[in-house]
């Protein structure tokens, strides 16, 4: 299974991030490879089999619904780009 | 002072031969005169360092003592460390600081350890070879223009070059085993959940371990004594209690049965490697072990299981660097669309965006089926023939990579090529279980590792079997030319 040009760009945009003009034919050429590697998974006879979830087949541990975390965001936002009165910053985003 | 194993480092803390300081002073200096060639580290906490020195020393004069007081360390740079740089080997983290230390960091520094610095790593620990992080590449001490192995490669050349007591690392495919391997040193990967990931940057969450890099599995299993434990703060964490790992060293090796895969001794294998294996088992032999043939009949697909589930996780995982709340933000964006799409195509390098990408394109409608689940249950193929296996012995042992190390720059064209790196470790991160790799010999005046595999809630075992390797060997006394 080969991966063409619309793939990879239809591919860039759901994982939101750019492969430039002049990187895009590696990228399909290596991605197609990877492709191809994980295609030998199709061949295997899988019915009845439960898809592993986690390693130790253990489930999602709870706990009890109680507020533990304390208010740190002044402390967490030290390394914001762009921070006022607590709210992040970005572009404008509405037209 | 750089040849001792932390055992011996802190017997001599503890008896006064040596103070914390002396010793951390030490290491800083041979940090400034080797790092610059070999750039192992990405930040060396100097001032930090030398306080933790200073109140190590005073803890030591009151008797208030562990077996990692005054040791110093370094930790690879996907731990969180509070008020350090954690960058993960990344541009998209060159500027983070971090708010918080991880589990790992938290319980190493309230043992006493001391933290050096920061190690260079394959970028968000995506690599088997260090050559992919932004900070360059690191270089293989036993010969500079061969790379050192991944992801964890900063880590381990610390220790082989002597730069370090000891290392932490994360292994999620074979990325401390491997560099571990290929710098002469013994590396540890414990069982899945057994370590706390919280302040572990993600990369893939069902298969990310922290683990230790180094001089034997003594060193290790003190260092993992410290780190092992339940952790609320991760939901994967393990609430089994720990055992002495330590403590059960020094008790009586009674005979095991080893089980060696017959899949490893393959064509793939390099001849040297393969005898230095054979000669390593011959050790066991004479120790009283049983040797045994197993075979793990879906062990070969056990790369392409692991390049669908790696790659799905961390795009899910690294979606959270967006440029919005830390990291790197791309300057004179369009829409959000473009903010992001240009945030992330120039904050990571080209092997992270291909393993996003891959994992995007098995995730997405149409392919999730065939690809993603596929994979998970062939994954479960794969873990019930190691516990078939452990039905019949009680350890695997085989190499643990396919070559010694290799050229800087001569993988880096050929994806596929890379990832074969890790065709003996990748199983063991799929079925969550404990390995660790000791040096066995040379290959080439190039290290061999040996590869141990045990079965869930292993490491007492494992530690205990690689210790006695050790005792009757000295591959793991080994130090590169120009570093002794």
């Amino acid at each position: 299974m080969s991966l063409d040009r619309e793939d990879i760009e239809k591919l860039c945009l759901l994982a939101r991030l750019n492969i430039a003009t002049e990187e895009m034919a590696d990228v399909q050429a290596k991605l197609s490879d990877i492709v191809k590697l994980v295609d030998q998974l199709q061949a295997v006879e899988t019915d009845g089999v439960t898809p592993m979830a986690h390693p130790l087949d253990h489930g999602q541990r709870l706990r009890s619904d109680e507020v533990t975390e304390i208010d740190e965001h002044a402390h967490i936002q030290l390394n914001a780009p762009h921070v006022k009165r607590g709210h992040y910053l970005v572009p404008k985003v509405i037209e | 002072m750089h040849d001792k194993t932390i055992k011996q480092l802190s017997d001599d803390l503890l008896a006064k031969r040596i103070s914390a300081t002396e010793l951390t002073e030490h290491y800083l200096r041979r940090i400034e005169h080797f790092d610059s060639d070999l750039n192992a580290f990405v930040s060396v906490t100097r001032n930090e360092a030398l306080k933790q020195a200073k109140a190590a020393d005073e803890r030591l004069a009151a008797g208030d003592v562990s077996p990692l007081t005054g040791i110093p360390v370094a930790h690879k740079d996907i731990f969180c460390t509070q008020g350090v740089k954690t960058s993960c080997g990344s541009k998209m983290l060159d500027n983070f600081i971090s708010p918080y230390d991880a589990t790992v960091i938290q319980r190493l520094r309230e043992a006493g350890a001391i933290m050096l610095g920061k190690t260079n790593m394959d970028e968000f620990a995506m690599g088997s070879s260090s050559e992919t992080s932004f900070y360059g590449t690191t270089h293989n001490p036993w010969d500079f223009n061969l790379v050192p192995g991944g992801s964890s490669g900063g880590s381990a050349v610390a220790v082989a070059a002597r730069l370090a007591s000891g290392a932490t690392g994360t292994d999620t495919g074979g990325s401390i085993r491997q560099p571990a391997a290929l710098t002469g040193i013994t590396g540890f990967k414990p069982t899945y959940g057994r370590v706390s990931r919280y302040g572990m940057v993600a990369f893939a969450s069902s298969l990310d371990q922290a683990g230790t890099l180094t001089q034997t599995a003594e060193d290790s299993a003190i260092m993992l004594q410290a780190m092992a434990g339940f952790d609320e703060r991760d939901s994967t964490a393990l609430p089994d209690p720990v055992p002495d790992f330590v403590g059960n060293l020094y008790t009586p090796w009674h005979a095991i049965t080893i089980g060696v895969p017959k899949n490893f001794l393959d064509d793939g294998l390099d001849d040297a490697s393969a005898t230095a294996v054979r000669d390593a088992l011959r050790v066991f032999e004479s120790l009283g072990a049983t040797i045994k043939d197993v075979d793990l009949e879906h062990i070969h697909l056990s790369v392409p299981v692991y390049y669908v589930v790696a790659p799905a996780e961390a795009s899910s995982n690294l979606s959270r660097f967006d440029g919005v709340r830390f990291g790197y933000r791309a300057e004179n964006t369009g829409d959000l669309t473009d903010f992001y799409m240009r945030t992330r195509g120039e904050g990571f390098g080209p092997e992270v965006k291909r393993r996003i990408l891959t994992g995007t394109y098995v995730l997405s409608a149409g392919y999730y089926d065939a690809y993603y689940l596929q994979a998970q249950k062939v994954r479960q193929l794969i873990s019930d023939d190691f516990a078939h296996a452990f039905d019949k012995v009680d350890m695997l042992v085989g190499p643990t990579t396919p070559t010694p190390a290799f050229g800087i720059g001569q993988k880096m064209d050929e994806p596929i090529q890379m990832y074969l790196n890790d065709i003996y470790t990748i199983g063991a991160n799929l079925a969550g279980l404990p390995a660790l790799s000791v040096p066995c010999g040379f290959s080439d005046g190039l290290p061999v590792g040996l590869q141990l595999i045990g079965p869930h809630l292993g490491e007492a075992a494992l530690f205990k079997t690689a210790h006695y390797f050790q005792r009757e060997t000295n591959w793991h006394k080994q130090i590169p030319a120009g570093y002794a």
